[in-house]
């Protein structure tokens, strides 16, 4: 097989590569929401998100809130984005706004500083109109496949999770990985009853500890509870597809990250600092972690599924895998690559492996997948695992 | 659309599917829906299955005392909540979790 080197993407004056060049609308306050709606049916072309929480120093979890907002804006796949802002005296503006680097094109509209929602809607529809004509006259360009970062995830996991489609995307995040790439493996309550693996796999000692510890913070914050996991993990739709406990969820899920060496663990909406397989530490919920590792920088992002979502993040394009092949004729619409052929016998790991990789290139070149056809753009934000007790 | 009907094999006709991940694993999975009552053969082992196994199901491949590591992917995925005898149904009512368990801390504490 030979060796693609390079992707086509949209260079940022940073020195980042995007695998999309969009404007996004986002909104700093449940408040403003529908506005940033409005704009973004109001400009056929743009992105948004609704925002359901609120982001105030009062709430907790508010400097991971600033650090997911931040990384969204300041990302490689928006070329600029218009903040839609009850007062520009908030809080979130006040502390958002000084960690966007100089390269970072956006325009703070407020309700309070246009007069107005209608007239804050107005402006913020010209401000967007001018930066998607501006947007247009970039182009894409070649680049090293070292400026790819990938988001991995699994949800709805039943037994095939981890013999087809974990393990291709595990072969495919290892092909990025030799290329220079980075890989995200998130998801630290399905690492528990696997971090022996990952953390042999360790590329410090410091890595090592890292591993143990992030994963034994998340085992005593359900634990703290006064609960077990059989609650929740693995979930109702896991159980039925014959997943028993969470170790053996656990043990499907981390095949997705392959066989590379674990280079780092980053915390939740940081931007990885080291290249190769990387441990972002992530809530199990889909959302919190594609918002997380987009906030993280990954520009393009893999969901194995046993079960099917529609899930998609606005700024980056999601790759919907199944597991089973009945799965890809259920929901033709919302899959986008089928691994079940490893089930029926008549592909190997390997083979499905190398088409996912291309797969993954020919989205990050541009070709648009089921959950942005479908215009999904699903957003929440992790609070934090809680205080030790 | 006119298609001659022909004699199609079925899944009953076939022997079902079983997967053993790793050598060291005391249970393989089902590929294929599996009867009670069907014989099945994995690593040159005849097992007789006793329960109907669902698709993406355990199946257990020996014979395990209450309290045994259960083992899948060459890994632990649990302890054995009860006897499980070779060619039974394994899940939720004979497997339990060692991981995460806040309900056996409260129990500690509630006995202290």
């Amino acid at each position: 097989m030979d060796a693609i080197k390079e992707f086509w993407g949209y260079w940022r004056d940073d020195g980042r590569v995007g695998t999309r060049n969009h404007v996004l609308i986002l909104p700093l306050s449940p408040a403003v929401s529908t506005s940033a709606s409005w704009v973004q049916q109001a400009v056929p072309g743009t992105v948004s998100v609704e925002l359901h929480q609120d982001i105030h120093p009062s709430v907790s979890g508010y400097p991971l809130a600033i650090r997911t907002l931040a990384g969204w804006v300041d990302h490689p796949n928006v070329y600029a984005t218009v903040l839609l802002a009850l007062s520009q005296d908030d809080p979130v503006v006040r502390d958002l706004l000084p960690q966007l680097g100089h390269h970072v094109r956006y325009r703070l509209v407020s309700l309070e500083g246009e007069g107005g929602r209608r007239a804050a809607q107005e402006a913020a529809r010209q401000v967007a109109q001018d930066y998607l004509t501006a947007s247009k006259s970039l182009e894409r360009q070649p680049a090293p496949l070292s400026q790819l970062i990938l988001a991995t995830e699994c949800g709805g996991s039943d037994a095939c999770s981890g013999l087809s489609a974990n393990p291709s995307l595990g072969f495919a995040s290892d092909r990025l990985v030799e290329a220079g790439g980075t890989s995200i493996l998130a998801e630290t309550t399905e690492l528990i009853g696997a971090e022996h693996i990952l953390a042999a796999r360790a590329t410090s000692p410091s890595v090592d500890d890292a591993i143990w510890e992030t994963v034994r913070h998340a085992e005593r914050a359900a634990m703290r509870m006064g609960v077990d996991f059989r609650g929740g993990q693995p979930a109702p739709g896991n159980i039925a597809g014959g997943i028993t406990t969470i170790e053996e969820k656990s043990l499907g899920c981390v095949h997705k990250g392959g066989n590379s060496p674990v280079a780092g663990v980053i915390d939740y909406a940081e931007r990885p600092r080291m290249r190769g397989l990387v441990i972002m530490d992530t809530p199990g919920h889909d959302v919190m972690q594609f918002v997380g590792m987009a906030a993280g920088g990954a520009q393009v992002m893999v969901f194995t599924t046993g079960r099917g979502t529609p899930t998609g993040a606005a700024i980056a394009p999601v790759i919907k895998v199944s597991t089973r092949t009945a799965l890809k004729r259920q929901l033709p619409d919302l899959i986008d690559f089928n691994a079940g052929s490893i089930i029926d016998g008549v592909q190997t790991r390997e083979q499905v492996g190398w088409a996912l990789f291309r797969k993954i290139l020919s989205v990050a070149n541009g070709e648009r997948v089921a959950a942005e056809i479908l215009g999904h753009r699903e957003f929440g934000i992790f609070q934090g695992w809680g205080a030790e007790a | 659309m006119a298609r001659s009907l022909q004699p199609v094999s079925s899944q009953e006709t076939r022997e079902p599917r079983v997967l053993l991940i790793h050598p060291n694993d005391t249970v393989a999975v089902a590929l294929d829906p599996i009867q009670a009552g069907t014989s099945i053969s994995i690593a040159g082992i005849e097992i007789s299955v006793r329960d109907d196994i669902p698709f993406g199901h355990k199946v257990a491949i020996r014979d395990l005392e209450a309290g045994d590591w259960v083992i899948k992917y060459g890994e632990k995925i649990g302890v054995a909540s009860q006897p499980i005898h070779s060619g039974e149904h394994v899940h939720t009512h004979n497997l339990e979790s060692s991981r995460g368990r806040g309900d056996l801390l409260v129990a500690e504490r509630e006995v202290q």
